[in-house]
């Protein structure tokens, strides 16, 4: 391994810095009077400045400390956090950024600028922030609650207090059952539960009390505050600590060298469930621990080019363990067939760990677009929130990186041409608040990214006449929305009246469709009459390997990806027969076209005497594809096609099989829609 | 479905001012104008939450109470009383009686609403 340049190393740490300075200044301007913000702007600026000058980024270093000196004011409260400084600190944020990158070249006026807008706004009269109040801190409490046998008799819902308990943070709830009376015993309407809470909340012990405010005077009720100490304490601990169990009995049990909490239950010291509230409360306890020391330090840094090595040799380990199987399958050894098997359960988990590896939540990416907003909407003019849904969401690191520019663009897209001007939005009786949603969800093998305005949306009418004035449309024809919205991918294609800075130029989207469709994914538009405009990429999850669905075509063979397989049938003489003409297959009272892939690709060989028809589906369009047999599941390691075969629109890529032959990967997705197409024609014609 | 709260108060401004708050929080809410009416009221529909005055014409908020857990479909149903700081001793009568919890007057319409969520949810 070579050693790293010691100033790359500060890049590297510096643009995290600045990245998470950033996060830090947009929070500011919705909450200017968090101190905890405050104290990790402050922070990084610091973290900056010091190693700055020491791996001899000087010029970072004198700015970094002017900003810094001026946080140090707002840290001191004697400055509040306008809006205006906020504004001021990105741009400044942003010259460390190109300081940082390259120090000759950045322009030192630029920086004099800022530092002048800076020196301005602290010199603006303005009131003293107000003593802000301190973040509250975060405590975990015990809370024992016994109701009184009428209370729910009386109208008192226990589920509503323990919802009530996890709105105030972090719980984990157990149910003491053990004075419910034997079933003939038991009265409906009364109470036996007892509950056990371990609660991880930022508020008061008050908070707490006033969920049992009606119930207070007749239950019993104890809350504890228990410290998150490192390491947590033994069960024996608790349960000594809780009277659940005496010191005697937890002695005598650990003397035994087994699993404590087993042994006393055994012996009748404790109930299960006692036991199960005193494991759970340990539990919560080591949550809360790996919660706080999850929010210091607990990643290492790997270059990205290593995890793609890594995954290149965990695509060929599947490329290996393929052809073993296939050696091990004619049953030679059963001693080689059972070490086979074990590779082949390793390997498949190794797969699924290195692919775990690359997946990076895309929460890392939205991030970015809160500063692309929040600048674009104030040069704009116009007031744009946006919000951001799954930011959870993972997807592999290489499809996160490419999403960047068009995202960009779409969302440059909703805000200048979507989102109206404030007094537009007032007009039509909207707030003046313009709402963009930024969201991310898992469905099926698909990732569907959404970008979503509440602005005045398409104008179908206009897109229309456009394309037909392009010839890109026949004139007076009526085709549905998504396929109409399709035109805008065109390149060159704009529908606006003037070129703004931003957008209006007609590129950008085709941009975006190019981008998109090398990840192979696909991108639907949708506006609805009642306003607004949503464009969603459907995202693969991973570019590297799929399970595929291994079929043989006369002498050749072929994978499609199992995410798009729905079924397998056969394809009966009957049908076959009757379906010269139309090919149509009657699944479950449902008309499904069908494809003959032998026509399709030319296939001279004779086919076999009982057809297979696979059933594939992409979005809600199915199609049949006859083929001579299904061999199996197939671990598919994808080989992208050559430049010179990219216009093949069928096949989207190619795999190498057990035998060292290779398979073409069918393009389902564009299969479906041939089928459906020449569906079309065929009705069409008679 | 949006539930449905009957208020029995014989101050036709306060039942407007509880119709209102709760009717803006997602409620549904239905009047009775003493403990008389609010009983009969109940026995002709379910409710989801009872919410009564104390001191009325007629029927009083006690009574009414007491009355409502003696009907099956009432048992479990929470029951809200509106009182007075000076009420403590007919406070209690009432929870005796059955009540689930209390709000004392006057009170600002947020803590009707919280109530409202707290024993019967959104």
């Amino acid at each position: 391994m070579n050693i790293s340049d010691p100033k790359d190393v500060f890049r590297q740490e510096a643009q995290d810095l600045l990245a998470q300075l950033e996060a830090v200044l947009l929070d500011l301007e919705h909450r200017p009077d968090d101190i905890e913000l405050i104290d990790s702007a402050f922070r990084a600026l610091h973290t900056i400045k010091g190693s700055g000058s020491m791996f001899g980024f000087e010029a970072v270093a004198a700015f970094t400390h002017h900003v810094e000196t001026a946080f140090d004011r707002v840290r001191k409260g004697s400055v509040a956090p306008s809006r205006d400084l906020i504004a001021v600190a990105l741009q400044a944020q942003d010259h460390m950024r190109s300081l940082i990158d390259n120090q000759e070249a950045a322009d030192t006026r630029t920086g004099d600028a800022i530092l002048t807008a800076l020196q301005r706004v602290f010199d603006a009269p303005e009131a003293v922030s107000p003593a802000a109040a301190p973040t509250p801190q975060e405590a975990t409490w015990r809370i024992r609650m016994r109701l009184p046998a009428d209370v729910m008799a009386n109208g008192t819902n226990p589920l509503l207090l323990l919802d009530e308990l996890r709105g105030l943070g972090t719980a984990t709830i157990t149910a003491l059952t053990d004075d419910i009376p034997p079933l003939a015993e038991i009265n409906p309407t009364e109470c036996y539960l007892g509950w056990d809470v371990v609660l991880s909340t930022s508020q008061p012990k008050s908070a707490i009390e006033d969920v049992f405010i009606f119930v207070r005077d007749e239950m019993s009720l104890e809350i504890e505050r228990l410290d998150v100490c490192d390491p947590v304490p033994r069960i024996g601990e608790i349960l000594t600590d809780l009277q659940y169990a005496s010191k005697d009995a937890v002695d005598a049990g650990l003397a035994q060298q087994k699993p404590l909490g087993e042994i006393l239950v055994k012996a009748g010291e404790v109930s299960p469930d006692k036991l199960a509230s005193a494991l759970a409360e340990q539990q919560h306890l080591q949550r809360e621990n790996v919660a706080q020391k999850a929010s210091t330090h607990a990643t290492i840094r790997v270059p990205a080019e290593r995890l793609d090595e890594l995954m290149d040799r965990v695509g060929e380990l599947v490329i290996a363990q393929s052809r073993l199987r296939q050696i091990t399958k004619s049953g030679v050894d059963p001693q080689a067939t059972s070490v086979a098997e074990e590779i082949e359960r390793l390997v498949l988990e190794l797969r699924d760990t290195t692919m775990g590896i690359r997946m990076v939540p895309i929460g890392s990416l939205f991030g970015r677009f809160r500063r692309v907003v929040h600048d674009l909407s104030r040069d704009l003019g116009k007031h744009v929130a946006l919000t951001m849904e799954g930011e959870e969401t993972e997807l592999d690191k290489t499809v996160i990186e490419q999403l960047n520019d068009p995202l960009v663009h779409l969302i440059r897209n909703a805000i200048d041409h979507g989102i109206e001007d404030p007094d537009v939005r007032a007009a039509a009786g909207k707030p003046s608040e313009g709402r963009i949603l930024l969201a991310a969800r898992h469905a099926g093998t698909e990732v569907l990214i959404t970008v979503r305005d509440d602005g005045r949306g398409l104008n179908r009418e206009r897109i229309r006449a456009r394309a037909v004035e392009r010839g890109l449309l026949p004139a007076g024809t009526e085709i549905p929305d998504n396929e109409l919205f399709q035109v805008l991918f065109q390149p060159g294609f704009s529908t606006a009246e003037k070129v703004t800075s931003l957008s209006g130029r007609g590129v950008g989207m085709d941009v975006v469709k190019r981008t998109v469709e090398a990840l192979r994914s696909k991108i639907d538009i949708a506006s609805p009459p009642s306003g607004g405009t949503s464009v969603t990429l459907r995202l693969p999850l991973t570019l590297a390997i799929i399970d595929g669905l291994l079929v043989r075509i006369g002498n050749g063979r072929y994978v499609l990806p199992l995410g798009t397989v729905e079924e397998c049938v056969e394809l009966t003489a009957a049908a076959d027969a009757q379906s010269r003409g139309r090919s149509f297959l009657n699944i479950r009272g449902e008309l499904v076209p069908f494809m003959r892939l032998r026509e399709l690709f030319a296939c001279k060989t004779p086919p076999d005497e009982f057809q297979k028809v696979v059933i594939v589906s992409s979005g809600d369009l199915k199609v049949g594809l006859v083929v001579d047999q299904v061999i199996g599941d197939h671990q598919t390691v994808i080989k992208s096609l050559s430049k010179l075969h990219s216009d093949i629109a069928m096949f989207s890529g190619a795999t190498i099989l057990g035998d060292g032959t290779v398979a073409m990967i069918l393009d389902v997705p564009h299969l479906v829609e041939y089928g459906q197409v020449r569906e079309e024609r065929l009705k069409a014609v008679g | 479905m949006a539930k449905t709260i009957l208020s029995v108060d014989d101050s036709a401004s306060m039942r407007q001012m509880v119709k209102l708050t709760l009717a803006a929080a997602g409620y549904d809410v239905i009047e009775a104008c003493d403990g008389n009416q609010g009983l009969a009221t109940a026995r002709g529909r379910a409710v989801d939450m009872v919410l009564t005055d104390l001191n009325m014409p007629g029927m009083d908020g006690v009574s009414l109470i007491r009355e409502l857990r003696k009907l099956p479909t009432y048992t479990g149903i929470p029951i809200i009383l509106l009182t007075t700081e000076s009420d403590a001793i007919r406070k209690q009568e009432a929870k005796s009686a059955g009540a689930t919890g209390w709000i004392t007057k006057p009170f600002q319409p947020e803590q009707l609403v919280s109530v409202a969520k707290k024993v019967i949810g959104q």
